[in-house]
């Protein structure tokens, strides 16, 4: 019952039931229609049978007088059919004919009697028949009425209505039975979306819509909420990824500075060793800010909201501003910084953001070319810009250690550090602000080696590779 | 100096004040949007620091109020947002600058300290005169006792920056907004390693040290007290 009524309340019942309400109105008028249409067919013919029955009986009349009438009205009369034949009285009384009885009245007109009237037959007293007829009136005051029955026609009539009558319901009844099936294959499908979404809800995030293959609207729809559910769960999934490595990342640092804070009010400590307490806890408690604020940062690029602040952007002038803030910096590390940046580039971007990715790529590159091999003399990073054909390429490289190609995906998780002693400072969040970035500017990062030829240092590339504006 | 902080969570509120008096200024705190915008309007201050989410009435409104009515107080925004166009429309309703949450004390007095000095701004000095240390803003040469350092660009409008707030605390943030026009936070030590290459300039061969490092705030250029 419920499911009846659940059925009631769909769409595709609804317009069943409003197709249907139409076709039975249609269908009815069609039939009253063509049944006025052929019985009046049918009266036009019966009444110019008698017509022609009129003529003849008046020819006769005409020739051979009253007792020729009588005498071709009573051999009319014996022959079988349909036709009615009475010579009346002037007060209506029968005379001759092959009528028993008569519907009173009928005499009292004349010429064609377009009103179907009652009359009985001989030998057939119980039933009524009707007819159509013509009534004239001879010169003798008699009359004379030549009819025609109408059981023959109404058959007929009955006949087409019956068979109207049935075509309607069988077609009815068939537009009930699709309705059925169509409103209930319908509601299966959703009810088997729903189940499906219900286990979603549930927290099953990696169910999926069935898809039927039918490329229908259902399929589409399903498709369509497929692909959102797999980029919700690849969300849901780096973001678990993300409280994990919170978790773990902030758990460090805040060990740290509580077991600092602990250790030095256990000990007896002078009014100098609390100050260094204090300080180490300050930069401590720095570090848990800046890995906060990049995790922010990270995720109000990712959110888009800053996708409207960009703007024409003078891709050379960030790309020099950048590598001028970071010579001192890369001279004092012992890495020489090579700049070859294109003039005039302008691309749709945010300065701030670009900024801070060329910051962070740069403060990678200068770190890992200089911390791994203290000794080396030739610790190099180039910093290029350039309008290839359909992109712009800034590419920041290094030839230090280089990461494995295999890790190349990793590396642009959050908190992924290939150094799994975290030793060297960084949030390990760098790559993926840079991704975010990137992802913000419809552009790519690409990770490469900067030279595959060396094999203890083949470098790491980053290029950075934006739409060229249109 | 007196300022005005107008800040609802109380107890950042009471940090707040104990820290600044402490720093020799005077305080006075509002703890919702109406009766900040209240004590702004009755009393005089020189700095105040205004919550971008308060009850009542929301910072950047007060802000805007206190702009219509001709009230010219510096404002320094504290927010917890920290969006580029968060400082932007911080900036437009009328503050002086922007500080977001979490931040250093030592970062809020350095900029506290330089608003409130705004007000006898040496803007319109052609000439920067710090110890004998000369910065001539007009055909940008810097003189030391006469004699000539040449500055690359970036240097230069470091330097002018920090003559400009001699005498002031400035922090690598500060530098990094005002001379950069950045508004990250570098993560490493780009600043310092700017500041040591224009203090050898400024101070190598001559007499006297003006560019002094503040542990744990940043910078301060002022002549030597001998």
């Amino acid at each position: 019952m419920a499911r009846i009524k659940a059925m009631l309340k769909t769409t595709a019942v609804r317009l069943s039931l409003l197709y249907l309400l139409l076709f039975v109105v249609s269908a009815t008028a069609l039939l009253f229609y063509i049944s006025a249409q052929s019985e009046r067919a049918i009266r036009g013919q019966t009444e110019r049978a008698i017509e022609r029955e009129v003529r003849a009986i008046n020819n006769t009349y005409r020739r051979s007088g009253v007792n020729g009438l009588v005498r071709q009205i009573e051999r009319r009369s014996r022959q079988p059919g349909s036709n009615l034949y009475i010579i009346a009285s002037p007060n209506g009384e029968i005379f001759a004919g092959n009528v028993a009885e008569i519907q009173p009245g009928i005499f009292d007109q004349n010429g064609d009697i377009k009103v179907p009237f009652k009359y009985k037959r001989f030998g057939d007293f119980d039933a009524e028949y009707t007819a159509l007829a013509h009534v004239m009136e001879l010169p003798n005051g008699f009359k004379l009425l030549v009819g025609r029955d109408l059981a023959e026609p109404d058959r007929f009539n009955n006949l087409i209505e019956r068979a109207l009558m049935s075509a309607l319901a069988i077609m009815g009844l068939g537009a009930l039975a699709i309705w059925f099936f169509v409103g209930r294959s319908a509601l299966k499908r959703i009810d088997r979306m729903s189940a499906a979404s219900e286990k979603i809800m549930a927290g099953d995030l990696s169910q999926r819509l069935p898809v039927m293959g039918s490329g229908d609207e259902f399929d589409r729809m399903s498709t369509s909420l497929n692909t959102m559910l797999g980029r919700i769960e690849q969300l849901n999934e780096g973001l678990r990824q993300v409280s994990d490595n919170i978790a773990h990342d902030l758990k460090t640092p805040l060990t740290r500075l509580r077991n600092r804070a602990e250790s030095t009010l256990a000990s007896k400590a002078t009014a100098k060793d609390y100050r260094a307490a204090l300080e180490d806890m300050i930069s401590e408690s720095d570090q848990l800010i800046r890995i906060f604020s990049a995790l922010l940062m990270i995720s109000r690029v990712e959110a888009g909201s800053a996708a409207a602040k960009l703007s024409d952007l003078d891709l050379s002038a960030v790309a020099l501003d950048a590598a001028e803030l970071y010579e001192p910096v890369a001279e004092d590390a012992d890495v020489k910084l090579i700049t070859e940046i294109d003039k005039d580039i302008t691309i749709s971007g945010n300065r701030e953001l670009i900024g801070q990715t060329l910051s962070n790529l740069m403060d990678n590159a200068i770190k890992y070319s200089s911390l791994e091999e203290k000794t080396r003399k030739d610790a190099n990073i180039w910093v290029k810009l350039k309008a290839e054909n359909d992109e712009i390429v800034l590419s920041v490289a290094d030839n230090g250690p280089g990461i494995p190609k295999d890790k190349y995906d990793e590396v642009t998780k959050r908190f992924v550090r290939l150094d799994k002693s975290r030793n060297k400072p960084g949030t390990g969040l760098g790559l993926s602000l840079v991704d975010a970035v990137m992802r913000m500017h419809r552009g790519e990062l690409e990770l490469s080696a900067t030279d595959d030829q060396q094999e203890d240092l083949p470098g790491l590339t980053v290029s950075l590779k934006f739409p060229v504006k249109t | 100096m007196k300022i005005l902080i107008i800040e609802d969570d109380l107890e950042t509120a009471a940090y707040l004040t104990k820290a600044f008096r402490e720093a020799g200024l005077n305080v006075d705190h509002a703890s919702d949007g109406d009766s900040g915008y209240f004590l702004a309007t009755e009393n005089t201050y020189d700095v105040m620091v205004v919550d971008r989410m308060l009850p009542k009435r929301d910072g950047l409104s007060i802000i805007s109020s206190l702009r219509d009515q001709g009230n010219e107080t510096p404002v320094l925004i504290l927010s917890a947002l920290g969006q580029v166009d968060d400082r932007v429309t911080g900036l437009r309703a009328g503050g002086d600058d922007y500080l977001t949450k979490p931040y250093a004390f030592s970062e809020l007095l350095a900029r506290v300290e330089i608003l409130g000095r705004r007000k006898g701004t040496r803007d319109t000095e052609t000439v920067y005169r710090v110890g004998d240390l000369e910065l001539d803003r007009l055909s940008h040469e810097v003189r030391r006792g006469g004699q000539v350092i040449n500055l690359q660009p970036r240097e230069y409008s470091l330097l002018e920056y920090l003559m400009n707030n001699a005498g002031q605390v400035v922090t690598r943030t500060m530098l990094l907004e005002n001379v950069w026009d950045y508004h990250f936070d570098p993560q490493t030590n780009v600043i310092d390693v700017h500041i040591s290459r224009l203090r050898s300039k400024i101070e190598k061969g001559f007499e006297g040290s003006l560019l002094h490092t503040i542990r744990g705030a940043g910078y301060i250029l002022k002549a030597s007290e001998n």
